[in-house]
């Protein structure tokens, strides 16, 4: 959610903004005062200070401790947090599972979004209805989606479960198998994200210029050849940004949704097969209290997150059709 | 489409239901909407949790629409020493966010700052914004720079040209803002879950959790009737600033 917003908008602000932006960024400062400007920044500053570089820094600081946060003791261990964690067996059980899941949810999720984005862009009636209704899951948390499934597929008095014992004597225990409740947690995420991502390629698509599409038809091609090789890519640059803010939100949103959903279980191999890198670190930070361990968790997740974000700058602006 | 939709029909329908059709396969929709919304309203104590809700959600939102007028305004329209370099420290909290950050930021809130039991805990750490900072600069440069010429010329001071000029030109763009802003403060769960150690301040993300902690005995109509309690506000924020939202992130624009 944090990054969310920020490449699209620059990305059409700078697109309606360049006819007229010789007009340098400079020319803007127009007021005088050598205080005035600190004042202003300030309680920005000083919160984001206190609250995200404070933090940070003693994250940086206790990953390389091993500490204790009940007992209150410290000791200087250098890299053998990281090194412990790296060559541990569940550790790396787990960020396998985070990838899989980061990688089902994004692929699944952005192509159901775009799908459905692309239908409701057609001008049929009822459109603009369609269009309110897709947006809204936008407003629905992870804890409450999380809280929505949970009863959903509830396996004695769920309505899913009701449902399939009805028709076809199934009562399937969705959240006691491993690959049921892996992919019912996949399923959650995509549908939470849902809402989120067609907001997005609806715009994107709305964007996309009629005549463009127009000429594609007179040219002879099916509506799926037109969508395929004229609008796909003219969409390319909100599928590369959606592609990093669902990575991210992947990561550390999916939170709420495991907690709630499944606790991160049920146990397969060395670990819960829901239990992913997010949920790893709030378990040792919060239930078994090995602060050392839980600081390098973050360390390395930092690491991603920064990968990931140098990626899409650099790429973001090179590789993809930015339009006209 | 329905496909979609589903989970929250479900939702829906189960919500009106009496206990007994809760748990069965009815798809009927009953007349229990009340009673179910009473239970999870007084019974489980939603309401508190609901309110509680809605004062951080505004508080953040209030504190960081504020805070990034401010510092956007600095950024634009005064010229000061470190000036990129304070823009960069901006930008760069974009990589770090809440989540990352729990274990240290429990201790400094927790800890030093003895917030554990306060509102202050979940709504300080959030008032700044990366992401309200960039967007307002991003929108100010696009302002041209002869209407703060001409503000200056007047002898107008920086914060009359910000409320007598800015701020009126930037409604859609405070109001986008405020749609994405309201809706994450209200849907924490995470740093909630940890920090807030009095029940009767925890948030209802949180609070509607604690409904179905008793495995196999919860009262599911209410659990239904408290998760759709608990999407309305966001739901009702969004479609206030419906508009605003489509047009401060220049999305939707049909021509």
């Amino acid at each position: 959610m944090y990054l969310s917003l920020v490449q699209p908008s620059r990305t059409t602000a700078r697109r309606a903004s360049q006819p007229e932006k010789p007009a340098a960024p400079q020319t803007h400062a127009v007021f005088r005062g050598r205080a005035l400007p600190w004042l202003l920044l300030f309680p920005s500053l000083l919160v984001l200070a206190i609250f995200s570089y404070y933090p940070a820094m003693r994250t940086l600081r206790l990953s390389v401790f091993r500490s204790n946060l009940i007992i209150g003791n410290e000791q200087f261990v250098g890299p053998a947090n990281f090194a412990e964690l790296l060559s541990s067996p569940v550790y790396q059980q787990v960020a396998l599972q985070t990838l899989v899941f980061v990688t089902l949810v994004v692929t699944l999720g952005l192509l159901c979004a775009l799908g459905l984005a692309w239908l409701a862009s057609k001008p049929i009636a009822g459109a603009k209805f369609y269009r309110l209704m897709l947006i809204y899951p936008y407003a629905l948390s992870p804890a409450i989606a999380g809280t929505l499934w949970l009863f959903l597929f509830n396996p004695e008095v769920g309505p899913v479960n009701a449902v399939l014992g009805h028709l076809f004597g199934l009562q399937p225990r969705w959240l006691d198998n491993p690959l049921l409740a892996f992919g019912l947690v996949v399923l959650a995420a995509v549908w939470k994200g849902l809402g989120y991502n067609i907001v997005f390629y609806l715009a994107a698509i709305q964007n996309v210029p009629a005549e463009i599409t127009e000429a594609a038809e007179i040219d002879g091609a099916t509506p799926w050849q037109g969508f395929w090789w004229v609008v796909f890519p003219l969409l390319s640059p909100m599928t590369f940004f959606l592609l990093f803010t669902n990575i991210v939100s992947a990561l550390f949103d999916s939170f709420g949704l495991v907690d709630i959903l499944t606790r991160g279980g049920p146990v397969y191999g060395r670990a819960g097969i829901t239990t992913f890198l997010m949920y790893q670190l709030y378990q040792d930070g919060f239930r078994n209290f090995k602060t050392g361990a839980a600081a390098a968790q973050a360390a390395l997740l930092l690491l991603l997150v920064v990968a990931i974000v140098l990626m899409q700058f650099r790429y973001g602006n090179r590789k993809v059709h930015y339009g006209a | 489409m329905l496909i979609v939709a589903s989970p929250l029909i479900f939702a829906l329908i189960k919500a009106t239901q009496s206990s007994a059709q809760v748990t069965g396969p009815s798809l009927l929709p009953g007349l229990n909407v009340l009673a179910n919304i009473r239970a999870a309203w007084e019974g489980a104590g939603l309401g508190h949790y609901m309110v509680n809700s809605a004062v951080v959600a505004v508080c953040v939102t209030v504190g960081k629409t504020v805070l990034s007028l401010l510092a956007a305004l600095a950024f634009v329209y005064f010229r000061f020493p470190l000036k990129g370099l304070l823009f960069a420290l901006v930008l760069f909290t974009l990589m770090l966010p809440t989540e990352l950050l729990i274990v240290s930021l429990f201790d400094v809130v927790s800890g030093s700052l003895h917030w554990g039991n306060s509102y202050a805990a979940i709504i300080v750490p959030f008032i700044a914004s990366a992401t309200g900072v960039l967007l307002f600069r991003q929108h100010f440069m696009n302002i041209p720079a002869s209407l703060s010429d001409a503000a200056r010329i007047d002898g107008a001071g920086p914060l009359t040209f910000l409320g007598r000029i800015l701020i009126p030109m930037s409604w859609n763009t405070i109001g986008a803002l405020a749609v994405i802003q309201f809706v994450s403060a209200w849907d924490q769960y995470l740093w909630p879950l940890v920090i807030m150690q009095t029940d009767s301040k925890q948030v209802i993300q949180v609070g509607l959790s604690k409904l179905i902690d008793v495995e196999g005995q919860s009262n599911w109509g209410a659990v239904m009737a408290g998760a759709i309690l608990a999407i309305l506000p966001p739901v009702a924020v969004f479609t206030l600033l419906q508009e605003q939202f489509s047009k401060g992130f220049a999305l939707g624009q049909d021509k």
